[in-house]
């Protein structure tokens, strides 16, 4: 992998985003709308100051919208502009801010509006039902499967290897939804105990009703800048400094599902942009996806930042709390915040952007932090985003 | 600002119900064909990579990790081990479910434990919930069991479940 | 920027329906071309990311960018998905490669329309769930009449003009190997067919066709490393003009206008007229003379009259067919352009513009200009 040292400097100044919520009133139009015009007033620019829009959303099934990408053209101001939309899987939200990222430093764009939305709820009989059609269709989909089974599959292959209990696994729930608490824009913020995890309804052992993030709605945007040009806008722009992607093959049951390699991968890739060796020691905050309580620790292990099958030794001795060495999900995460999936992996992105401005509220970290990272994950457990920031 | 609606609430608004006619006829393709007709046979089917050895079940035409065309077919044993197994209690579109589906990989033999990437699939596990919830059913040898011959299909269903040895 | 160079294509199947192999197997066909085209490269250690463009409902699998990797030795790599057409995927290629993040992308994209039983259906899903899609318009081609009626009556194109786009076209796909719609045609065939939606008759509309197109790009620095003769991109651009029909300016392809803008600056091309041929998406007759105008070129009624486009004329504009010989490979198409293009100034010319479409019910294009 090519990895130039001579990046164009890419600045992150402005976000905005709505509250994520299980039903919203709003068409998917008008919530990109809501979070696009968040995002310009921060940065203090008007949609005509903006030179490319990108897209990101997951599965077209959720909105109902077939070519999504083209009908969110509308409400996140994609009109008259060079728009498109990126597409990973549940790893998009971070493929998005990724691809304002290239806009800018490739030199095709000056400003760049990045702009996730997600609308699960419409979808009838339940949004679950849109997870069927995500898998092989000749040798998996007759067994008709549900997305939480890929989930629970992982997640005991995790806790078998690894020797892990659900005790372990259920603080990160208690962790996430205590730091929503703080967040303004959350869904389920709120103190629940680990028993409070283990006594909620069984869906598919081991996973129960509190290890996963509610069904919502909701959008995220941000706006990317060129760095000669960021302080023009603003006295703390937030520097893009490490990217990275990767795809593991498709076919899932035929790999080693208690270490995440392909974000491993990714991750190195993000690292060695940003000039990081030591990421325990160089990264100050992270935001590791979310949508299921283990999928924090199995993804702190990818990003590095705890050995393996170490994540949750390291979550119980506070490691990870917002007073911790290294806060994790400072925002509350998807088991928090909500999960509309695009725009929630846009949302971590956005949760360390106020970190290292320091805007981040009553959801800033106690210590001070200078290098930030967010990662989404997706596909049949295969794909995997990161995204490096500092102030 | 957005509103955030509760259930009962979506009644007093406008909305437009529509159902999508979105109809496939998938194309097996050359690997899975076969593999599929295999299975009407009772027997599990892989391509091998002439470069690197590796079997793939469910059989590609080409080996992913040399970019290279997958050269033979070889059969592999209707036996492995269970690497990861749940139980269900909600169907595909959140329904509860009485009795639980239990469902799983496994990785076929020939293979060893320490291959990162195997033969394998993703299948139904004849144990009790119990065997999970204990994770007693993880690492444990099964075998297909196979439908009656006159019932089989060429379908991933022609095997019933996997079962403990 | 800098150039991006095309160094490798290949590609499979534009059949009506590639029933003996799965789109993955198609990928993986077309792949190895561009490979053995890219001077016989190994993907797997020469290859820094891959762009897959493909759409969920096209497919038929929900989070379909699943299947990406694999087929085209991308798995374990930085891959990704582009959820549009090839020529946007070529753009996301060129600006990963300018970032400096990559020094060689692959792009790919693939159709299988023969999978899709309900086509009218997706392409109605597409459209605006309040308030088009309850319209209950009984034919999707219903766009493309009032686009066209309103593009004749502003440029005084003819039905006549049309059927000479028809012809043209539909003559130039016989000299290809992959054109399963080529023939030769009369005047009198084409204005006697019935209507489907006035102006447009049968065979005024291309069809969806199977098939699967990657495209090698590389830097400046590495493209001679796999051919002599690199294709470069020297300009590209994207555009949407608007998302909602009833918002929409018919009549005038002004996504287009937008991305020429964009492309022609880059490229510091002058005027449209000085390239040496035009591959522009013409998957209704009127399409093609409204998507030249939109490149910059005036009176396309007056010049196609006097046989300006034709080839071996001042201006060839698709001389490999289009999609009306070819059909339409769904988010491929602006890749099948791309591969006319390339096939054509690898006969001698030295440059070419591609203007794409994403097809009803969308106002999306992109141009790129080529040159040898
Ligand atoms: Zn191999």
């Amino acid at each position: 992998m090519k990895t130039n040292l001579k990046f164009r400097r890419v600045a992150a100044i402005g976000a905005g985003m709505t509250p994520f919520r299980r039903r919203m009133l709003e068409t998917p139009q008008e919530l990109a709308w809501e979070a696009s015009r968040k995002a310009l007033d921060e940065a203090g620019l008007e949609l005509r100051d903006i030179d490319c829009v990108v897209i990101g959303s997951a599965p077209d099934a959720f909105d109902g919208v077939h070519m999504k990408g083209e009908y969110l053209a509308h409400g996140a101001g994609g009109v008259m502009k060079p728009a498109s939309r990126v597409y990973v899987g549940g790893a998009t939200g971070v493929m998005t801010a990724i691809s304002g990222w290239y806009h800018v430093a490739s030199g095709m764009c000056k400003k760049v509006l990045a702009v996730a939305e997600e609308k699960m709820s419409p979808g009838r009989p339940h949004p679950q039902a849109v997870f069927r059609y995500i898998w092989d269709p000749i040798t998996e989909k007759p067994l008709n499967p549900n997305l939480i089974w890929i989930f629970a599959m992982e997640m005991h292959r995790y806790m078998f290897v690894n020797k892990i209990s659900k005790e372990e696994i259920a603080l990160v729930s208690v962790k996430n939804k205590r730091n929503a608490a703080n967040n303004p824009y959350a869904q389920l913020g709120g103190e629940i105990t680990v028993d409070d995890v283990l006594r909620s309804e069984v869906l598919v052992w081991p996973v129960q009703l509190l290890d996963v993030s509610p069904v919502s709605d909701g959008a995220a945007a941000m706006v990317f800048v060129d760095g000669d040009i960021a302080r023009r806008y603003t006295d703390t722009p937030i520097w893009v400094e490490g990217v990275g992607w990767t795809l593991d093959n498709t076919s899932w049951p035929n790999r080693e599902l208690a270490y995440p390699r392909y974000l491993e991968n990714a991750a190195r890739m993000a690292y060695r942009m940003a000039g990081i060796e030591r990421p325990q020691r160089e990264i100050d905050v992270v935001e590791p996806y979310d949508p299921f309580d283990y999928k924090e620790l199995h993804h702190l292990e990818g990003l590095m930042l705890a050995r393996k099958g170490e994540a949750p030794l390291l979550l119980k001795e506070g490691f990870f709390d917002r007073d911790g060495d290294i806060p994790s999900s400072p925002s509350g995460g998807l088991l928090g915040v909500g999960n509309p999936i695009a725009a929630a992996g846009l949302m971590k992105v956005i949760s360390i952007y106020w970190q290292l401005k320091g805007t981040a509220g009553k959801m800033q970290v106690k210590r001070p932090v200078h290098t930030g990272v967010a990662q989404a994950w997706g596909d049949l457990m295969q794909a995997s985003t990161v995204i490096v920031m500092r102030n | 600002m957005v509103h955030p609606l509760k259930e009962e609430e979506l009644k007093e608004h406008f909305t437009v119900t529509y159902r999508p006619q979105a109809k496939y006829s998938y194309t097996a393709g050359q690997a899975l064909s076969t593999f599929l007709r295999g299975l009407r046979e009772g027997k599990i089917l892989g391509r091998k990579c002439p470069r690197c050895g590796r079997v793939y079940v469910p059989p590609r035409l080409y080996c992913e990790d040399c970019f290279y065309p997958t050269s033979q077919w070889v059969e592999v044993k209707d036996e492995g081990i269970v690497m990861t197994a749940v139980a269900s209690f909600i169907s595909w579109t959140r329904d509860r479910l009485e009795e639980p589906e239990i469902v799983g990989t496994i990785r076929l033999f020939p293979s060893s434990p320490r291959d990162y990437v195997y033969p394998g699939l993703f299948h139904r596990i004849c144990c009790s919930y119990d065997d999970v919830k204990s994770m007693r059913i993880m690492g444990k040898t099964v075998r297909a069991r196979w439908k009656p011959v006159e019932k089989r299909e060429g379908s991933i269903e022609d095997i019933e479940c996997f079962e403990v040895v | 920027m800098e150039n991006v160079g095309i160094v490798g294509i290949g590609w499979y199947g534009f059949s009506t329906n590639v029933h003996d192999l799965s789109f993955r197997e198609m990928m993986f066909e077309a792949a190895q071309r561009a490979f053995y085209d890219a001077g016989g490269m190994n993907p797997r250690e020469q290859i820094d990311a891959f762009i897959s463009c493909q759409e969920d409902f096209w497919e038929g699998i929900s989070i379909s960018d699943e299947f990406a990797p694999d087929p085209v030795g991308g798995s374990m790599r930085p891959t990704m998905t582009v959820a549009g057409d090839g020529l946007q995927g070529l753009a996301h290629g060129f600006m990963l490669i300018n970032s400096g993040v990559a020094d060689v992308v692959v792009v790919e994209s693939h159709a299988k329309p023969s999978d899709i039983l309900t086509f009218p259906e997706i392409v109605e899903l597409a459209m605006d769930p309040v308030y088009v899609r309850e319209a209950k318009i009984p034919n999707y081609h219903f766009i493309a009449g009032l686009d066209a009626t309103k593009f004749m009556h502003r440029t005084g194109v003819t039905r006549e003009d049309l059927a000479e786009v028809v012809i043209k076209n539909r003559a130039s796909g016989l000299k290809t190997g992959r054109a399963p719609h080529a023939s030769m045609l009369s005047k009198e065939d084409v204005l006697s067919q019935e209507m489907i939606v006035y102006p447009l008759t049968r065979v005024d509309v291309a069809r969806p066709v199977d098939g699967a197109i990657v495209v090698v790009l590389a830097s400046e620095t590495f493209a001679r490393k796999f051919n002599d003769t690199p294709i470069w991109i020297t300009g590209i651009g994207f555009s949407t003009d608007n998302s909602n029909l009833e918002l929409a300016k018919l009549g005038d392809a002004f996504y287009l206008r937008k991305a020429s803008e964009l492309a022609f600056g880059m490229a510091k091309l002058e005027s449209p007229l000085k390239v040496n041929g035009m591959f522009v998406d013409d998957r209704y007759s009127y399409k093609e003379l409204q998507h030249v105008e939109a490149l910059g070129v005036n009176n396309v009624a007056e010049k196609l009259r006097e046989g300006y486009f034709h080839e071996g004329s001042y201006l060839p504009v698709n001389p490999k067919g289009g999609h009306l010989a070819k059909g339409y490979p769904l988010e491929a198409s602006g890749l099948s352009l791309v591969l006319d293009a390339v096939e054509y100034m690898r006969e001698g010319v030295s440059s070419a513009v591609v203007a794409s479409w994403r097809g009803i019910p969308t106002f999306t294009g992109g141009v790129a200009v080529l040159q040898r």
